[in-house]
């Protein structure tokens, strides 16, 4: 009897060793994104080759819909729940969940490599030093121009320095001369509208992290009323849609119905599949204002989660990420504008990608040092959605008359401040 | 049972067998409205109630904020007052046209014509499509170059841009509702034209009354309980009308078909960061003013049955 429980217990005891063992042994991170650009597609076998160079730990990229990621996840991140890691994209709108990985990774290289869009990850507070995450890839907004229609219209193309004036222009005579409907046009978008804001001198958010309405923001939208008055811009978009809505018209500029389209450079696929040789387009450099040649930049981001039971190895696979070799592989096979310092340097070749799509993309990148620090600090901004909602809302009642320039601006103002008050009760 | 019946008495029992139906309501009804009003009285744009400070009636001091009610532009939440008078627009007009046109299709699907099954199915299709379907068909006949205009163009007249101005956007708004969602009222009224004995309408004709007579003085006081059930539920749609208009307009141009309940949405899910308390106290008042339609309701179809 003795002897039986003695068997037992010694049994169990190796039982529950071995279970811990292998516990301790085995490390599974579930990482949560999509499969559109630099997402669990391409990562695969960056991950793969992680996994066999790391025994013990098992890495799950659980691919979800972007919707997911955007309206799922933060409710999951609300209730302490969700993955360990994620790619996101509302980077300064998710900051009070993000696990600071400085004591995981290569500090230095990240604060080397992403300098600029590290703050983005940092939301509300300026003074953080914290690495939230490593910044995969830049999006860029930027203007899609119809060659054909110039070639067609004997007007030539505004070169790179033109301001959104002389584009106006040019575009105004192009259309006319080839009887295109529109000359211009622009999603309906805050983050769109802030690069025409932002070369207009528009600061949108100061140091502290109240939102600035100023004389720049106010002849942007003056600008931008009268474009639309004029006929030059359709009032569809802006003037058509309410309240907060996104909306976008990329199809006009597919079918040839206006010269201009200002979008961003994550169409670049969309019009290398569509067009094809339909006609002749080009991404053009970031159109000026009176303060600079800015267009916003936006991306995504790898983020460790706080709640995660394995910080370290959430922390290591990122570092592992990050590095330049496996980064570049990435972005290579996602064809988009690496975030990483050194790869926007020395460059990143698209073996998949049309040397078009490659040359837009080369546009595309050689508008990241032109970018204003008034649009990098509106895009780490914890209230930019806010705003940007708030604009796009506002600059629709002033194109239907609801509403005057300056109340306008007051508006937006009033409501920026209520978001921020309502946040911070 | 018996048991149990014992213990508690008779006049307890029941409760017993009505305890399920309460606690679903409870679950389901009455804590989510108890839930809305937390959040009304509470701020910050955290979702745990334990995070939410609590702020008494500042958010209905935010809705109320006027200096003139009649003058959105004088109010701080002046998107609020104008969903608010929009729907106060949005809602008779539509109502009207909902009932009118129901009531029409319900009369003609009720006569001997040939092919009734046929149109009875054609009436009720758009109620079966989903609503975010339905504005995506309309905006693709409604945008610039969308099939209206090409319509129009190929007769040799000229395109509109339809949900450009703030009149055709609302005159389109209400077209596509009622274009949604008549067939459900369709059938309702139908079912009450068939339930209105036959010999009635042999008695006028018998007295060669016509088909007007006959329309105003037996069908319609016949059909008043039917109708008024179509007018409360067509009211409370109404009012809650926000999906298709949502995708078909966004509620533009400007905020011309901004409904009361696309501001709640707006408030409480679009924007970031998310103001749930303001959404909930807007919420709130959107369900008192349908308590006050579903009371008027009641009070009528009490006086219709005993008048």
């Amino acid at each position: 009897m003795k002897r039986t429980r003695i068997g037992l217990w010694a049994a169990s005891t190796l039982l529950a060793a071995t279970a811990l063992t292998g516990i301790a042994q085995a490390q599974e991170l579930t990482v949560l994104c999509d499969d559109i650009g630099f997402g669990c597609l391409t990562m695969d076998p960056v991950v793969k080759r992680y996994e066999s160079e790391n025994p013990g730990v098992k890495v799950k990229l659980e691919t979800v819909p972007y919707q997911s990621l955007v309206e799922s996840l933060p409710v999951q991140l609300e209730s302490g729940e969700g993955p360990d890691a994620a790619i996101i994209t509302d980077l300064g709108g998710l900051s009070r969940y993000y696990l600071d990985l400085t004591p995981y990774v290569n500090a230095a290289n990240f604060e080397k490599e992403y300098s600029q869009t590290l703050q983005w990850l940092r939301g509300s507070n300026p003074t953080s030093k914290a690495i939230n995450g490593m910044p995969t890839t830049l999006t860029v907004n930027g203007a899609y121009v119809n060659l054909t229609l110039f070639e067609q219209a004997g007007v030539p193309v505004p070169k790179e320095g033109a301001t959104w004036a002389e584009w106006a222009e040019a575009t105004r005579k192009v259309a006319k001369a080839t009887n295109t409907e529109y000359a211009m046009e622009m999603d309906r978008s805050g983050h769109r509208f802030a690069s025409l804001a932002i070369s207009y001198g528009a600061e949108l958010v100061d140091d502290q992290g109240k939102p600035v309405i100023d004389k720049g923001l106010k002849d942007a939208v003056e600008q931008f009323v009268a474009w639309h008055k004029d006929g030059t811009m359709p009032m569809d978009l802006w003037g058509a849609v309410g309240g907060a809505t996104h909306r976008e018209l990329f199809s006009d500029f597919l079918n040839a119905k206006t010269v201009l389209y200002f979008g961003g450079s994550w169409t670049l696929s969309q019009m290398d599949k569509e067009v094809g040789d339909l006609f002749d387009w080009q991404v053009s450099p970031a159109p000026c204002g009176p303060s600079s040649c800015t267009v916003m930049p936006g991306g995504g981001a790898l983020v460790g989660f706080k709640h995660t039971k394995q910080p370290e190895a959430v922390g290591k696979l990122i570092d592992y990420i990050a590095q330049s070799k496996n980064n570049a592989e990435i972005v290579s096979a996602a064809v988009e504008i690496p975030a990483a310092k050194s790869l926007i340097e020395n460059g990143v070749t698209y073996p998949g990608a049309s040397e078009r799509t490659q040359q837009s993309l080369s546009t595309f990148i050689a508008q990241i040092p032109k970018m204003a620090p008034a649009a990098y600090r509106f895009q780490g901004w914890r209230y930019q959605r806010a705003m940007m909602n708030a604009l796009t809302t506002r600059i629709s009642q002033v194109l239907n008359s609801e509403l005057e320039v300056d109340a306008a601006l007051d508006r937006v103002k009033q409501d920026v401040e209520l978001a921020i008050k309502a946040a911070g009760q | 049972m018996t048991g149990l019946q014992k213990i508690l008495g008779i006049r307890r029992m029941p409760w017993v067998f009505l305890l399920p139906n309460l606690l679903a309501v409870l679950f389901f009804s009455l804590l989510p409205v108890a839930i809305n009003i937390f959040y009304s009285i509470t701020g910050s744009d955290r979702l745990y109630p334990s995070e939410r400070p609590f702020i008494g009636s500042g958010n209905y001091e935010t809705l109320f904020d006027c200096t003139n009610y009649l003058d959105a532009s004088t109010c701080s939440s002046d998107l609020f007052w104008r969903a608010l008078r929009n729907s106060l627009v949005f809602v008779p007009i539509q109502v009207i046209c909902m009932i009118g046109v129901a009531l029409l299709a319900a009369v003609c699907l009720n006569r001997e014509i040939r092919g009734r099954g046929f149109f009875r199915a054609v009436f009720f299709f758009p109620v079966m499509l989903s609503p975010v379907v339905v504005a995506l068909t309309w905006q693709w006949i409604l945008q610039r170059n969308g099939a209206l205009n090409g319509i129009l163009t190929w007769l040799g007249l000229s395109p509109v841009n339809w949900l450009v101005f703030p009149n055709t956007a609302f005159f389109w708004s209400v077209f596509v509702t009622v274009w949604a969602h008549m067939g459900f009222y369709t059938i309702i009224l139908l079912a009450g034209l068939q339930s209105i004995p036959r010999d009635v309408y042999e008695a006028a004709k018998m007295d060669s009354a016509t088909n007007w007579r006959v329309f105003t003085r037996i069908t319609l006081p016949l059909l008043k309980p039917v109708l008024l059930v179509v007018f409360v539920l067509c009211v409370i749609r109404s009012v809650q009308t926000f999906d298709e208009l949502y995708v078909l307009t966004g509620g533009g141009p400007g905020s011309a078909t901004m409904l009361i309940v696309q501001y709640i949405y707006e408030v409480g899910f679009a924007v970031q960061p998310r103001n749930f308390g303001l959404a909930a106290a807007a919420s709130l008042l959107l369900g008192v003013v349908l308590l006050i339609f579903t009371g008027l309701q009641l009070r009528l179809s009490r006086n219709s049955q005993h008048g």
